[in-house]
C-alpha cells in the first residue's frame, strides 16, 4: 500500500535588478542589443581591470530585501566564486558567501488553507554570466562544432533569494513564485520578466513519510522557463522520488535539468561531480557598509505590498476577493484603481462599479490590444467621471460602451463625447409621459394584451419609447412611467 | 645624459637646454647600446616614444604648461596595461595581447608628459625574484652579469640601473620592487596597498599588489610617486585621501627620529657583508641624529608561509581568466575542457603553475580553514605586531634582502631558497605598509647591497625623508655599473 509522502521544497530564485548599468561598470544593461556591444573592459574581465560598485544596485537590493521581510545586514562584503565556462570571462563570478546582503526574512502566500508565511533564507547580490550559443543542431556545447559568447549579459546585476524548505507542495511553490514575482514588480527593482531571462528559478526538492522530521536526500532541478515549468517539474520530481523510495530505492543527491518538451527531467551532474567553488573574499571589493540611514531611505521608497493593498481594497472599497486580485496584479494597475476609485467615491459613486469597468471593459481591451495599464488610452479619472454619468442616470449602461469605445480611441472626456454625440439620457419625467402617451395610443393590440394579463408585452412597449425617443430615454424610467400609465387606465 | 637625474633632464628640458627629443633619442640609443647585455626590455616602443618627446617640445615651443616629468623617459614592467601596445606579463599566455585600454598609472605618467620608451621585463605574473621566470629570457644584473637582476620588476630595476632609463615603474607583491632594487643598486618604493591605483596593473594578487617607482634617487623616485599617487575611481581599493607634496619636506633632516631595529630581521639566514653594511647605515642615521630603539616583530617567521598561501590563493583565481577563450594563447584542441588545459599547459610556465596548484589547494574544500583561513589570521597578528612596534619608533629599518645578486641558475632548483629571498620585504606587502629600499654600500665582490625602510601606514614623506637624509650622507647610490 503507498505510504502518504510530504514533498519538500525550497526555491532560488535569481533576478536581475533593473538598474540602468551593471553591477561594476558601467555598461547599460538594455536586453536585446547586439551581441557585445553593451561590454567594457570591466565586464569582459580583462587582465588588470577591477570592479567597483554601482550605488543604484546597493539600494535595489535593499530595497528588495525589505519587501521581503528581511534582516540587512550591517556590513556586507563579496566573494568570488571560481568556475570555469566560456560564458563567465574571469573564470569567477562576484557573488556573496559568507556575509549576504540580508537575511532572515519572510513573504506571506495565499494557499487553499489560507495565508501561509515561507521563511526566506538570505538574499545576495551578485553579478550575471553572458550567454553562449552553440553552433549546432541541438544547440548543445558537446556537439557543437563551435560556440559564440556574447558578453552583454555578463555583470547584469542578480539578487539571488532563497527560501526556507518551506513549500510543500508544486502549488505553493507557485503561489510563493507568484507573490515574490509581485513584491519585485511593487518595489520596481525588476521586471522579472522570465522570457527575457530576468527572473530564474532552481529548486530544491526531496519527499519525507509524512509525520518524519527528518529531512529526504535533495535534488536540484535547473532550467525551467516558466512558473507552469516549475510547477510541473516540481510534480514531476515529487513522483519520480517518491516511486523510487516505493521501489526500495535511493533518492541521489543530484543536479537535475528539466526537460519542458518532453516534461521529464535528467541528472545533470551526481553529488561527487558538485563544483567545489573555493569561495574567497574578492580581495578588489572593500567591506560595504550599509548605513542605518541608507536602509530607512529604502525602507521609505518601499510601496504598500500587494497582498497588504488587496486586503486593504477589499475592506476600504468592497471588492471581492477575486476582483481585489485582478485590481493588484501590478503596481500600475492598483494605481489606477485606486486613483479612479477614490475620485468614484468623493463623487459618491461606488468604487465597485469603477472596478467593474476597469477590469471588464478598460482590462478586455488592452489586453485584446496587447497594452499595459500604463498604456492606457484612458486615464482614471476618465473612468471615474464615466461611472458617475452612468450611476446618476445621465447616460445608460449601454450608451456608456459606446462612450467608452469612443474615449479608448479618441482619449476625449466623457462629458466631451456625450455632448458630441447629443446622448445624454431623457430622463425628465414629463417628456418622457409625452412619448409614453404617444405609443399607447398607436399600439392598441399590445396595450389591450397587457391589460388582459399579459404583462410581458411590455417589453415590446419600451421599445417602442425608446425608439421613439432615438435611445435616449432613461429605460428606467420609460419602463416606470409605462407601467403607471397602463396601470392607472384600468 | 645618463649621469643626469630624472629631475635634472626635466629642469633642462623645460629650461630648453636640451630638446625632450634629443633625450628620448639618447634613451634609444642607449638601450640599443646596452639592452643586448643586461635584457632588461621585452618590447620597445620607439615610435610612440619619439611621438610623445615630440609632443613634449611642441607645447614648449608654444610656451604651454607641461607636467611635471615633461620629457623624462620611463619604462614601464609589462604588467601594467598600455592600450594598443603588446603587455605580455612576461607569459606565453599573453603573448601578443594588445590591451584595449590604459592602466591607470600610465594614463598619470602620460598626463605628466613622461615618455614612456617600452615594456620591461619581468618573472612571469609577478611570479618570482630572480627575473629567471620570464618566460622570455632572464635579465642580468648589471653589476655582474652572471648574477641576476631580482625579482619580479627585474626588467625595471636593471633598465634604470644600466641608466637606460631614470625611471621605471614596476609592482610589489612580496618585494617585487625592493628586492630587484637592492639587487641592482638603486631605489624602489613600495607605496602603502591603496596610495596607488592598481586599474590595469595584471593581478597576481589583489590584497599585496602595489605599483610603484624605481629610480637612482629618492628624490626621483619621489618625483614619479607624486604622479603616480593618489584615489583613482576605477579601483576601490585606493583610498580618496589627499597625497601629501613629497619633495616639499624632504630635505627637513631625521632630528628626533626613532628607528625601530626588529631583532628578527637580523638573524640566522642573513649574509655578514648585507648585515655590516646595514648596521653602518644604522650608525650613519643615528649620526644624522635619530634615535634607534629595538623593536620585536614576533610573527616573523610565519610571514613566508602566510604569504604563500594568501598571494597563492588570490593567484589561483586572478589567473583563471586565462582559459583561451577571449584573449591570449589558445591551444587547439577537440574539446572545451581540452582545451581549457592544453591552453594553460602550454602557456603557463612552471612557477606560475606551481603556485596555481598551491593556491587552489589552499582554498578546496576541506583545506580553507586549515590554510587560506589560518593564513589570514596570521596576517592579522603580523598587522598587529608592527602596530604595537610603530608605537616605540617612527621608522622600521631592516635589510632588503638577506643575500646580494645570485648567480643566474643558483636557486632555480630550490624554489623554497628562493622563496627566502623576499623574507624580510613579504611583511610590508601583508600589512600593507609602505617600504623603501635604497643602496647601502657594495659586497667584496662589487654587487649592491640595499637598505629598507617600512614606514607607518601612509607615512610616505617619513621614508622619504629618512631615505633622503641617508642619501644625503653617503654617496651609494651615485655609482654605476660599467657596461660597454
Ligand atoms: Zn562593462
Amino acid at each position: 500500500m503507498s505510504q502518504d509522502y510530504e514533498i519538500v521544497i525550497g526555491l532560488e530564485v535569481h533576478v536581475e535588478l533593473s538598474t540602468a548599468s551593471k553591477i561594476f561598470c558601467g555598461c547599460p544593461t538594455t536586453f536585446g542589443a547586439e551581441p557585445n556591444t553593451q561590454v567594457c573592459p570591466v565586464c569582459l574581465g580583462l587582465p588588470g581591470t577591477l570592479p567597483v560598485l554601482n550605488q543604484q544596485v546597493l539600494t535595489f537590493a535593499i530595497r528588495a530585501a525589505l519587501a521581503c521581510n528581511c534582516q540587512i545586514a550591517q556590513h556586507t562584503k563579496f566573494d568570488r566564486k571560481n568556475y570555469f565556462y566560456p560564458d563567465l570571462p574571469k573564470a569567477y563570478q562576484i557573488s556573496q558567501y559568507d556575509m549576504p546582503l540580508a537575511e532572515h526574512g519572510s513573504i506571506s502566500i495565499d494557499t487553499t488553507q489560507g495565508e501561509k508565511s515561507i521563511g526566506i533564507t538570505r538574499v545576495h547580490l551578485e553579478e550575471d554570466a553572458g550567454k553562449l550559443v552553440h553552433q549546432s543542431q541541438g544547440g548543445q556545447i558537446g556537439t557543437a562544432a563551435s560556440s559564440l559568447a556574447d558578453y552583454n549579459r555578463t555583470g547584469v546585476p542578480l539578487i539571488e533569494i532563497v527560501s526556507e524548505p518551506d513549500l510543500r507542495s508544486a502549488d505553493e511553490a507557485y503561489a510563493y513564485l507568484t507573490a515574490l514575482k509581485e513584491i519585485l514588480l511593487y518595489t520596481k527593482v525588476s521586471d522579472c520578466n522570465m522570457e527575457e531571462g530576468s527572473l530564474r528559478c532552481d529548486a530544491n526538492i526531496s519527499v519525507r513519510p509524512r509525520g518524519q522530521e527528518a529531512l529526504g536526500t535533495k535534488a536540484e532541478l535547473k532550467n525551467m522557463n516558466s512558473f507552469k515549468n516549475i510547477r510541473d517539474a516540481i510534480e514531476y520530481e515529487a513522483k519520480r522520488q517518491i516511486r523510487v523510495l516505493e521501489e526500495g530505492g535511493k533518492v541521489e543527491q543530484e543536479t537535475r535539468l528539466w526537460d519542458a518538451d518532453k516534461g521529464t527531467s535528467h541528472s545533470m551532474r551526481s553529488k561527487e561531480e558538485a563544483h567545489d567553488y573555493r569561495y574567497f573574499p574578492e580581495p578588489d571589493l572593500p567591506v560595504v557598509y550599509l548605513s542605518e540611514k541608507m536602509i530607512a531611505d529604502q525602507q521609505q521608497q518601499l510601496p504598500e505590498m500587494p497582498q497588504a493593498r488587496r486586503h486593504r481594497f477589499q475592506k476600504e472599497y468592497g471588492l471581492s476577493e477575486y476582483d481585489a486580485g485582478v485590481c493588484t496584479m501590478s503596481p500600475a494597475m492598483a494605481e489606477y484603481f485606486e486613483d479612479a476609485a477614490k475620485k468614484a467615491v468623493s463623487a459618491k459613486v461606488s468604487a465597485k462599479t469603477v472596478c467593474n469597468w476597469i477590469t471588464v471593459e478598460l482590462q478586455g481591451k488592452l489586453k485584446a490590444d496587447g497594452k499595459e495599464i500604463s498604456n492606457s488610452p484612458i486615464a482614471s479619472g476618465q473612468m471615474a467621471e464615466l461611472t458617475r454619468l452612468i450611476e446618476r442616470g445621465k447616460i445608460s449602461g449601454k450608451m456608456g460602451k459606446d462612450v467608452f469605445a469612443d474615449m479608448y480611441v479618441t482619449g476625449k472626456d466623457p462629458e466631451v463625447i456625450v455632448q458630441e454625440k447629443g446622448l445624454s439620457q431623457i430622463s425628465n419625467s414629463d417628456e418622457i409621459l409625452k412619448m409614453v402617451a404617444a405609443i399607447i395610443a398607436a399600439n392598441p393590440n399590445p396595450v389591450a394584451e397587457y391589460k388582459s394579463g399579459k404583462t410581458q408585452t411590455i417589453g415590446f412597449l419600451v421599445g417602442q419609447v425608446m425608439k421613439a425617443s432615438q435611445g435616449q430615454a432613461n429605460p428606467k424610467l420609460v419602463n416606470q412611467i409605462l407601467r403607471d400609465c397602463l396601470d392607472k387606465n384600468i | 645624459m645618463r649621469e643626469l637625474s630624472a629631475k635634472q633632464i626635466h629642469e633642462k628640458i623645460i629650461a630648453k637646454e636640451i630638446t625632450a627629443t634629443a633625450v628620448c633619442e639618447a634613451a634609444l640609443q642607449r638601450i640599443h647600446s646596452t639592452d643586448s647585455q643586461v635584457k632588461a626590455f621585452l618590447a620597445v616602443d620607439e615610435q610612440g616614444a619619439l611621438a610623445a618627446a615630440k609632443a613634449v617640445d611642441r607645447k614648449l615651443a608654444k610656451n604651454e604648461p607641461v607636467g611635471p616629468l615633461a620629457g623624462v623617459p620611463i619604462a614601464l614592467k609589462d604588467n601594467l596595461c598600455t592600450k594598443g601596445f603588446p603587455t605580455t606579463c612576461a607569459s606565453k599566455i599573453l603573448a601578443g595581447w594588445k590591451p584595449p585600454y590604459q592602466a591607470t598609472v600610465v594614463e598619470r605618467v602620460r598626463a605628466a608628459d613622461a615618455v614612456p620608451v617600452g615594456k620591461v621585463n619581468m618573472d612571469e605574473f609577478a611570479m618570482g625574484s630572480s627575473c629567471e621566470n620570464s618566460a622570455f629570457f632572464p635579465s642580468n644584473n648589471p653589476w655582474n652579469q652572471e648574477c641576476v637582476s631580482g625579482g619580479s620588476s627585474g626588467g625595471s630595476a636593471v633598465a634604470v640601473a644600466s641608466g637606460m632609463v631614470p625611471l621605471a615603474l614596476g609592482s610589489d607583491t612580496g618585494g617585487s620592487i625592493r628586492q630587484p632594487a637592492s639587487l641592482c643598486g638603486i631605489v624602489g618604493i613600495k607605496p602603502t596597498y591603496g596610495r596607488v591605483s592598481r586599474y590595469g596593473l595584471i593581478a597576481y594578487a589583489s590584497s599585496l599588489d602595489q605599483i610603484g617607482p624605481l629610480a637612482q634617487s629618492v628624490e626621483d623616485a619621489a618625483m614619479l610617486l607624486q604622479v603616480i599617487a593618489g584615489c583613482d575611481q576605477k579601483d576601490s581599493t585606493c583610498t580618496d585621501m589627499a597625497v601629501p607634496n613629497y619633495t616639499e619636506q624632504m630635505q627637513s633632516g631625521i632630528k628626533g627620529l626613532t628607528i625601530g631595529l626588529p631583532q628578527e630581521y637580523f638573524s640566522e639566514g642573513l649574509d655578514p657583508e648585507v648585515k655590516a653594511a646595514v648596521e653602518q647605515a644604522k650608525q650613519v642615521l643615528q649620526d644624522a641624529g635619530a634615535r634607534l630603539v629595538e623593536v620585536t616583530l614576533p610573527h616573523t617567521e610565519y610571514s613566508l608561509a602566510t604569504y604563500y598561501l594568501i598571494a597563492t590563493a588570490e593567484a589561483s583565481s586572478n589567473l583563471a581568466r586565462y582559459d583561451g577563450v577571449q584573449y591570449g594563447l589558445r591551444a587547439e584542441a577537440d574539446n572545451l575542457i581540452a582545451m581549457y588545459k592544453a591552453t594553460r599547459a602550454q602557456g603557463f610556465g612552471a612557477e606560475v603553475k606551481r603556485r596555481i596548484m598551491l593556491g587552489t589547494y589552499a582554498l578546496s574544500a576541506g583545506y580553507y580553514d586549515a590554510y587560506y583561513k589560518k593564513a589570514l589570521q596570521v596576517r592579522t597578528l603580523i598587522q598587529r605586531d608592527f602596530t604595537e612596534a610603530f608605537n616605540k619608533c617612527d621608522i622600521i629599518l631592516t635589510p632588503t634582502s638577506p643575500t646580494v645578486a645570485f648567480r643566474r641558475g643558483e636557486k632555480t632548483e630550490d624554489p623554497l631558497a628562493m622563496y627566502l629571498s623576499d623574507i624580510y620585504t613579504i611583511s610590508a606587502n601583508l600589512t600593507g605598509l609602505p617600504g623603501i629600499s635604497i643602496p647601502c654600500g657594495f659586497n667584496s665582490e662589487g654587487l649592491p647591497i640595499g637598505l629598507q625602510l617600512i614606514g607607518k601606514v601612509f607615512d610616505e614623506q617619513m621614508l622619504l625623508r629618512t631615505a633622503q637624509t641617508y642619501q644625503s650622507h653617503t654617496d651609494w647610490h651615485t655609482k654605476r655599473p660599467i657596461l660597454a
